[in-house]
């Protein structure tokens, strides 16, 4: 069974990004950069599937410039087989980027596609929903656990109030949860390891898609800020300030 | 021109962020249906309830009793042509759902939209919260999810017509096995007119619920936790606020060893009144917070929990 894990180079989660002075976008310039942590779920899972017998190949995938061939040697040096880096100076948004990860599909034919619930960027959430619909495969969004029962995945997955368990015939695609694991810390001697891993190119003007944006970023501002209240001195005057307020009762 | 809404619904009742929805759809100032896949009598005449609805358009079959998004995206896209708007409440149920929808139709959906204004354009957060983007779609449908708390709830009063509508075959890659509800008689979260969450300060599963619990209870309120809280086995993930878990806008927010990560500011900073319990004075959630106090919430907590007799 082959497994394709798609990984996103984001803006590390530990920063706070910053607008640009003219409103045209955020300035990440010289910013820290990272795999995006929801993508390392989904990689260390597909490990995980390679190390229990079920997976004999891990294909990590990502898309954009040569930039993100730091994502991938991570993806690498975790454990991936190789790596694939679709090309592209387009801006590249949810739905194009779900057209691209369909032609690799296509071309590689995994039985599984595990990604990211999420990117910690856009926020958006909508790959694994929007890949799954282009291929009509089956989906299960948000998995907290993954069991492969011969040819059916056997997927949990959050939901408000629970988890739900669902079946997918083979192939079909999977987004991970935060819970579905602990990634594993990349060691230095796999780094090193990883660098002589290949990593393939795939232009993504020579794969005839319309991947140009349908959503123009027209300004970028940062949200006014919560003002901070005042500092109370115990819970008694806490209670006695809450109860002056309408709507609220104690 | 019309709308359409997908109600949201877990088999017993309808969610009430789909009246948030409906009042959102009415921007457009079209004819509104309201779509509800499944569900029982009782959600039918709820759903038949909410002002400013044109139709209720019900969709029955038995594979609608456990809805796969699978299932629901196709029975929109077999109705969409007649939609220039898809929308819904931003929720785990919808987020499962509409993204495919999207890809159906050939359309970039937007995610949990802040505000709706004219010529196809929106805002919405994006690095958790940190920034706003005025964005513009380009394409002739829209879809999209509506942050829900940024909406006032369409009133209810109405009886609107319930309109049987036919399915799509049935999805038959995908097999629905079991769900597990967190038996809970609290408040659900996302509805509560109260809070209380707690962080990682917490220490343990036990002390979470020993310190939280009572006052959960005596407020009726609903118990939320951050991610960190969540991460180190205190809580169950369904009850995480903030980017990657739920978010809230109740009345009165109270954050207990909460630090104040954005991640968790995101959650819950659409909040009425904020309370924050936390020993370190600096710790981000003051900043956010309406009232603050330094002290050790496990004296503070049951203290507060004592003084509320």
């Amino acid at each position: 069974m082959k497994i394709l894990v798609a990984v996103k180079r984001v803006v590390d989660y530990n920063i706070t990004v910053h607008v640009k002075p003219d409103g045209s976008d955020v300035d990440i310039a010289g910013v820290k950069m990272g795999v995006n942590p929801f993508d390392e779920n989904a990689i260390e899972e597909a490990l995980r599937l390679k190390e229990q017998g079920k997976a004999s190949e891990v294909v990590a995938v990502s898309f954009g410039s040569t930039a993100s061939h730091d994502v991938l040697r991570h993806a690498l040096a975790m454990g991936a087989d190789r790596a694939i880096l679709v090309e592209s100076t387009e801006k590249l948004q949810s739905l194009g980027v779900a057209k691209l990860l369909q032609a690799i599909v296509l071309r590689e034919q995994p039985d599984l596609i595990i990604l990211g619930k999420q990117s910690i960027d856009d926020d958006a959430g909508q790959m694994g929903q929007m890949l799954a619909a282009l291929l009509d495969y089956p989906q299960a969004t948000f998995a907290s656990s993954i069991k492969i029962e011969e040819n059916e995945a056997i997927v949990t997955r959050e939901i408000d109030g629970g988890t739900e368990t669902l079946a997918l015939r083979l192939p079909a695609v999977i987004t991970a949860d935060l819970r579905l694991n602990a990634p594993r810390f990349v060691k230095l001697p796999n780094l090193m390891m990883a660098r002589k891993k290949p990593i393939d190119s795939v232009n993504a003007s020579e794969l005839g898609l319309h991947i140009q944006p349908r959503l123009t970023l027209l300004k970028v501002t940062e949200p006014p800020a919560r003002k901070a209240g005042i500092k109370v001195n115990s819970i008694e005057e806490l209670v006695n300030k809450l109860r002056a307020h309408e709507g609220i009762q104690l | 021109m019309s709308i359409l809404v997908l109600a949201e619904h877990n088999g017993k009742t309808l969610n009430p962020s789909v009246q948030q929805a409906v009042s959102a759809a009415q921007f457009w100032q079209a004819p509104i249906d309201l779509l509800i896949a499944g569900g029982t009598d009782s959600i039918l005449q709820k759903a038949a309830s909410i002002t400013g609805v044109a139709r209720v358009l019900h969709a029955d079959a038995p594979h609608f009793t456990h809805a796969l998004a699978e299932d629901v995206a196709n029975l929109i896209v077999s109705i969409a042509q007649d939609y220039q708007v898809i929308l819904a409440a931003h929720s785990s149920y919808s987020r499962n759902i509409l993204p495919r929808v999207g890809a159906l139709l050939d359309v970039a959906m937007i995610s949990d939209a802040l505000t709706i204004q004219p010529n196809h354009t929106y805002t919405r957060s994006a690095y958790a919260g940190n920034v706003h983007n005025l964005i513009q779609s380009i394409d002739q449908t829209q879809v999209l999810t509506i942050h829900g708390s940024n909406f006032a709830a369409a009133p209810l009063g109405a009886n609107t017509e319930i309109v049987r509508i036919d399915t799509p075959a049935a999805f038959t890659k995908t097999r629905w096995i079991s769900e597990t509800l967190n038996a809970s008689d609290r408040p659900a979260l996302t509805s509560a007119k109260i809070v209380v969450s707690g962080g990682r300060s917490l220490g343990s599963a036990e002390k979470f619920e020993e310190v939280l619990s009572p006052l959960a209870t005596k407020l009726n309120a609903a118990l939320g936790a951050t991610r960190a809280a969540v991460d180190a086995g205190y809580a169950p993930n369904d009850i995480q606020v903030g980017q990657t878990g739920v978010v809230v806008a109740p009345e009165l927010y109270i954050a207990i060893g909460v630090s104040g990560a954005a991640q968790h500011t995101y959650g819950m900073k659409d909040s009425k009144i904020v309370v924050a319990i936390n020993q370190d004075p600096d710790a981000p959630i003051f900043q956010v917070a309406d009232y603050g106090l330094v002290a050790d919430l496990f004296e503070a907590v049951p203290t507060l929990t004592a003084a509320l007799d």
